[in-house]
């Protein structure tokens, strides 16, 4: 067994017991999930450099052989995703070292973060469908205790609402997953490959396969079962609420990508249907920000609408429009995670969250309108950083493919949303604070947070400047998505001689 | 054995379902865990039941007519993580309670959606108006 394909999740579990066991000394605890969360990312760099080079991490679990064994495959996809992940994990727990508070409740913050980023790669590196399940309830244990940490009327509100609609899409999923297994007969995702791409699946499982995307859409939040999301992400604490806004939904976004490029990577009725519904995600998402008036609830419907751009990559299904949603995926993780963190420090240096009570932050700390602007406007799509070329492949492969309203719409969106993000930009940054100069608070008390913004956002003109790597690394993605070998692999001693499998009967 | 199984399944679904659309949090709470249930035997059923003799395989001897062990692997997991979960749920449950001093999802829900108070989302307690 390589230490290294099993490391993503391992390093989280091991960190989250080392805090368990350094429980009394909560600077400890917090030492060790910075390093925790470092280790991760370095694990996550790693896998990356590795798979540049075009290696494909596989194995079982266990040693068993597929698909009785729990496959594990880290891909391309796979790797930037880890490495993505690690580091949102390292600036959440560094963003999360703040002096004030109740020492337990920042305690048990790094402890359930730990448990969520093992959930998270988890989900990233397995090629199991049943697994993918059990990753998938991982972390939306961490999620659901770190949502409510701090407790409050309004964070048990939202944390009722997340969890009674994130529980049902769970259940469905598990039966899908044992739909798929009572009509296939395997629940390792490179048998199911096979036997779809070979026409041999049956019906009814395709029925399960799609009842499964349902539930996957339901933890991307697309249109029309987004409603959770706007509904309980500003209430949680900053640094999860910027956690959760960066990789839970994208955990949706991920599993969608990998079962539809695996099972059918030929356009078809169901990129068909996510071809509409991402466009109706986009539209709703950026109208229903325009509705709102608090700094965290624009940012949440934002959320929406991003992941109508990703998965409308998935639907075209060309190659270019595959590495679009991928670079996209990269991107905006990054971005949505800083803008969630400058929001929150200009939060607390005005005193609210709402837009009409906020103001002065640009004449107080220019350098934090500075790191609001770069993830915002990357956000909207402006050149050159990260997202003008995510938008850019993205609406080249519609043209490309003959969707120009599918064009349309991201273009619209795009537009709509650099409106959004001028007007926060307008009410808490550049107008002057409705009760004085004096009201503004300066911005000490956490050098880290400060660091952190700062260095999400360098990261966000970094892939801008440097786009033509980052899109030859999801090019080389999405070619290895449309043919994943390492996911076939474990069963070519199934693959007859003229690539048929042979039938391996029911249980 | 497969009919008993399948219509106990969907009537639980339905049972679980049901109680999920009720205005108060400790049926839904509970309609989680009965739909939670329901799935657990509808994965066992779509298994496919049949062979009632355990799948104990030792090295001289192959059990004839053995059940499938795989489905029933998955349903306990899924009881596991079913049961911690409800235990969470209640958890929350009482969370809101003592937060709320009510329990009716309506209500509890739309403190959500007013607008943050002055304070809220700066901190880690975030300033809360004093809770019942």
């Amino acid at each position: 067994m390589n230490w290294l394909l099993v490391s993503p999740v391992l390093i989280p579990l091991a960190t989250m017991v080392l805090g368990i066991l350094l429980r009394p000394r909560p600077r400890l605890v917090a030492a060790a999930s910075v390093a925790g969360a470092t280790g991760l990312l370095l694990a996550g760099l790693q896998l990356v450099s590795l798979a540049a080079q075009d290696v494909v991490l596989a194995g079982q679990l266990g040693g068993w052989p597929a698909p009785y064994g729990i496959t594990v495959v880290i891909d391309r996809l796979s790797a930037a995703m880890v490495a993505i992940t690690g580091v949102v994990g390292l600036a959440t727990v560094l963003y999360g070292l703040v002096r004030e508070g109740d020492p337990l409740v920042l305690r048990n913050f790094h402890l359930f973060v730990h448990g969520l980023l093992a959930g998270v790669s988890g989900s990233f590196i397995t090629g199991d469908v049943f697994n993918l399940y059990v990753w998938f309830e991982v972390l939306l244990m961490g999620s659901f205790a770190l949502m409510a940490l701090g407790r409050g009327r309004r964070r048990m509100s939202g944390t009722m609402t997340y969890m009674a609609l994130n529980l049902v899409a769970t259940f469905v999923f598990l039966l899908a997953a044992g739909l798929v297994y009572g009509s296939t007969g395997t629940l390792n995702m490179g048998e199911l490959g096979l036997l779809f791409r070979a026409g041999q699946a049956p019906a009814s499982a395709t029925l399960a396969v799609v009842l499964m995307l349902v539930s996957f859409s339901v933890k991307a939040a697309l249109f029309p079962v987004f409603g959770w999301l706007p509904a309980s992400y500003h209430v949680a604490w900053t640094p999860v609420s910027a956690l959760f806004a960066g990789l839970l939904t994208k955990v949706g976004v991920y599993s969608l990508i990998r079962i539809v490029t695996l099972l059918w990577p030929e356009y078809g009725a169901v990129h068909q249907v996510l071809l509409w519904v991402a466009c109706a995600t986009m539209l709703v998402g950026v109208l229903g920000a325009a509705a709102q008036n608090e700094i965290r609830r624009i940012l949440s419907f934002h959320i929406v609408s991003q992941v109508g751009y990703m998965v409308l990559g998935l639907a075209l299904a060309s190659p270019l429009a595959i590495a679009g949603a991928v670079f996209y995926v990269i991107h905006h993780i990054i971005v949505k995670a800083n803008l969630f963190f400058v929001g929150g420090l200009a939060a607390r240096i005005t005193g609210s969250e709402r837009l009409s009570a906020m103001g002065g932050v640009y004449a107080r700390t220019p350098f934090l309108a500075l790191v609001f602007a770069i993830p915002a406007l990357s956000l909207a799509g402006i050149p050159p950083l990260s997202g003008f070329w995510a938008k850019f492949f993205l609406v080249k492969a519609s043209l490309d493919g003959g969707f120009w309203w599918a064009a349309a719409v991201a273009l619209v969106t795009g537009i709509l949303t650099l409106l959004s993000m001028s007007k926060i930009w307008n009410e808490a940054f550049l107008k002057a604070h409705p009760e004085g100069e004096e009201a503004v608070r300066p911005p000490a008390g956490d050098p880290w947070a400060m660091w952190v913004v700062a260095g999400l956002a360098l990261l966000t003109v970094m892939i801008g400047f440097g786009a033509g790597p980052v899109l030859d690394y999801a090019v080389a993605a999405a070619e290895q998505l449309a043919e994943p070998t390492a996911h076939f692999g474990a069963f070519v001693g199934w693959v007859g001689e003229a690539g048929v499998l042979p039938g391996r009967g029911g249980p | 054995m497969e009919m008993v199984a399948a219509l106990t399944a969907g009537g639980l679904a339905g049972i679980g379902l049901w109680m999920l659309l009720d205005r108060r949090l400790i049926r839904v709470v509970l309609g989680v865990a009965i739909l939670g249930n329901a799935i657990n035997l509808a994965v066992l059923t779509a298994g496919r039941l049949g062979a009632e003799n355990a799948a104990f395989v030792t090295g001289t001897h192959v059990p004839e007519d053995f059940s499938n062990p795989l489905p029933q692997a998955l349903v306990l997991t899924a009881i596991v993580i079913g049961f911690g979960l409800f235990v969470y749920a209640l958890a929350v449950l009482k969370g809101v309670r003592d937060t709320h001093g009510s329990t009716f999802t309506d209500e509890v829900s739309a403190v959500a959606e007013e607008e943050a108070p002055d304070g809220y989302g700066t901190g880690l307690e975030g300033a809360e108006e004093g809770t019942p």
